[in-house]
């Protein structure tokens, strides 16, 4: 069986600095992967190496095939990307934002089509956005507006999905939301790899990707004592994973 | 939390906009139509020669070959500022770019200031040959600054330096523009004019070459559009939805730098159209940057007209350089919405 996303040899130089040393990377289809660790480790460099939106040495695959080999149409079609802080002008109205998701199924200056329509009334509902509709992202707060480019995400219907920081601005309900929308879309087979820094989230996870430094000190189970092990490692032990009520929660060690 | 799903506040997300763009498209077609008309009536032989369809052939001419050209070249020039500053903010994600951003202004100027100091003389009293060769002088100074701007950027890939490139060539090409102006004191009195900006010299041949490059820039940046509108979602965002970002930024800044260079060569340096015609299509209509980039040709165009027309009526029989007037209404109009923005957050 092949993998969802596998990273081979993968090295990244930005700047003259190497960000990404060498790392191996194995990504099981439809299971949700986060990736965790302090600030500065590569984790965003990493998840855009992954999406083939830097220059890289060493070779990703989706889904058995080399990225090289496929053209720009196919990979639209086979991943989606949510950035973060990246939205520059807030004119675009967010059913139109959303729509730009269908922007790999569409033909170049060919109208949006009824289905294309219905899939983004169906992302804009799921994430609870379809009430903005008609308004510009200018006019709406941190949050909402996280919710309509999460939006733009789902309407592509990608069998992958990258990304970083997905809960950024996100009120607690929100987070709840988001965490049921990630198992749903993993129930229908979808892989979900995204960045946390919540590692309270992150530990829904099924697997866990912890970084430092530009490499990956370790790649397992959300549930697996040695994960955590990592984790604690990785923060300097200044935080502990604990188990409560059938969930692993964080502490500060203080 | 109430989880069901609340109706949009207000109604019909998605046929909408495009009745708007259509609505805004007819309205501002139909003052430019007024404009022109307008603009054929003014001056020495007022509305009644036209009106009454005078058979003196003097009229005739000074109707059919002075003011119509000349208002029909404003409101081709207008559009085509209107449109470079719509491509221009798309393009570069920043909504304070306009049309002269790659250095191509100064670059006009310089060649405008060279090609006057050569010939020596006062070019606005000689005939139609040199003025033509004022236009050429413009449109290479105009093309050669964007040239030298883009291989100081290394391409046209890095935005910011693209933007930072256009800077530094603007201020260098005005700086060598000035000197020259400075050395040869006859020529100071033509490059005020060219740097106000005039629609006084605009022929049938100059309408027929800003036509043929609206069509063109209209036609290729509305192919585009969905690639600007991409883009305001960010580079790494508009690369993963598949778009062939390098390919279509050098067809955007070409196009840019054509319309530019176009209006440039014609009228010289008209202020604040290109930026001001964006920010009002965007505060009045939301829609894509297909709606943007149209209404934004045909709000620029409809500025350019009326402030020609009121160039030429406000102190008859002198007449304002229009650059002067637009520099002046756009400046006012930035001002205003400013403050409204301010006083909304506030």
């Amino acid at each position: 069986m092949s993998m969802a996303i596998q990273a081979c040899a993968l090295t990244v130089a930005l700047g003259g600095r190497t960000v990404l040393h060498n790392i191996e990377l194995r990504i099981t289809p439809g299971r949700w992967t986060c990736v965790v660790g302090p600030n500065g480790a590569g984790k965003s460099t990493l998840l855009k190496a992954l999406a083939g939106l830097l220059p890289v040495t060493g070779e990703v695959f989706w889904l058995g095939q080399p990225l090289a080999n496929l053209s720009r149409q196919q990979r639209a079609l086979q991943m989606a990307w949510l950035g973060q802080g990246e939205s520059a002008a807030l004119d675009l109205r967010v059913f139109d934002v959303v729509m730009l998701g269908r922007l790999p199924h569409q033909g170049w200056l060919t109208a949006p089509s009824t289905q294309d329509h219905a899939m983004v009334e169906a992302a804009l509902k799921a994430t609870q956005a379809w009430a903005w509709c008609d308004r510009t992202l200018g006019e709406l707060s941190g949050g909402e507006r996280q919710r309509v480019l999460l939006a733009r995400v789902l309407a592509g219907h990608a069998p992958l999905l990258l990304m970083d920081e997905p809960l950024a601005n996100l009120d607690p309900p929100h987070q709840v939301d988001w965490l049921e929308q990630v198992h749903c879309l993993r129930s229908v087979g979808t892989t979900v790899v995204s960045v946390l820094h919540e590692i309270g989230m992150a530990l829904h996870a099924d697997d866990i990707i912890v970084m430092r430094e530009g490499q990956v000190i370790h790649h397992g189970g959300a549930m697996d004592a040695v994960t955590h092990q990592a984790i604690e490692a990785v923060f300097e032990r200044r935080i502990r994973i604990v188990p409560l009520q059938g969930q692993w929660v964080v502490l500060p060690r203080i | 939390m109430d989880r069901s799903v609340p109706e949009p506040d207000r109604q019909g997300g998605a046929m909408k906009p495009r009745w708007r763009v259509l609505r805004w498209s007819l309205a501002l077609l139909l003052l430019g139509l007024l404009g022109v008309l307008g603009g054929t009536a003014v001056g020495s032989q007022g509305v009644q020669a036209w009106w009454l369809g005078s058979p003196d052939p003097v009229v005739h001419q000074i109707i059919w070959d002075i003011r119509l050209p000349r208002s029909l070249g404003a409101w081709l020039g207008g559009a085509l500022l209107g449109l470079a500053g719509a491509i221009a903010q798309g393009l570069f994600r920043n909504p304070l770019a306009d049309p002269y951003l790659l250095g191509s202004a100064s670059g006009a100027s310089l060649g405008v200031s060279l090609y006057v100091s050569l010939l020596g003389g006062s070019v606005m009293a000689l005939g139609w040959w040199p003025r033509l060769g004022m236009t050429g002088a413009a449109f290479a100074g105009a093309v050669l600054a964007v040239m030298l701007t883009l291989f100081l950027a290394r391409g046209v890939q890095q935005t910011l330096r693209l933007l930072l490139a256009g800077v530094v060539v603007g201020v260098v090409l005005g700086a060598l523009a000035s000197l020259v102006a400075l050395m040869s004191p006859q020529v100071m009195q033509t490059m005020q004019g060219f740097l106000l900006g005039s629609t006084a010299f605009i022929g049938w041949s100059a309408c027929g070459l800003m036509a043929l490059a609206l069509g063109v820039c209209l036609c290729g940046s509305w192919a585009l559009s969905r690639v600007l509108d991409a883009l305001t979602l960010g580079e790494s965002t508009a690369l993963s939805l598949g778009v062939p970002l390098p390919q279509a930024r050098l067809l955007l800044v070409g196009m840019l730098s054509l319309a530019t260079g176009a209006v440039v060569a014609q009228m010289g340096l008209v202020a604040f159209v290109g930026l001001a015609a964006p920010h009002a299509v965007r505060s009045v209509v939301r829609c894509t940057h297909s709606g943007v980039l149209l209404l934004s040709a045909l709000t620029g165009a409809a500025l350019l007209l009326m402030a020609d027309v009121l160039a030429r009526s406000l102190t008859a029989p002198l007449e304002m350089p229009v650059g002067v007037l637009t520099a002046v209404l756009g400046g006012a109009y930035l001002l205003w919405r400013m403050n409204r923005l301010a006083g909304g957050r506030s």
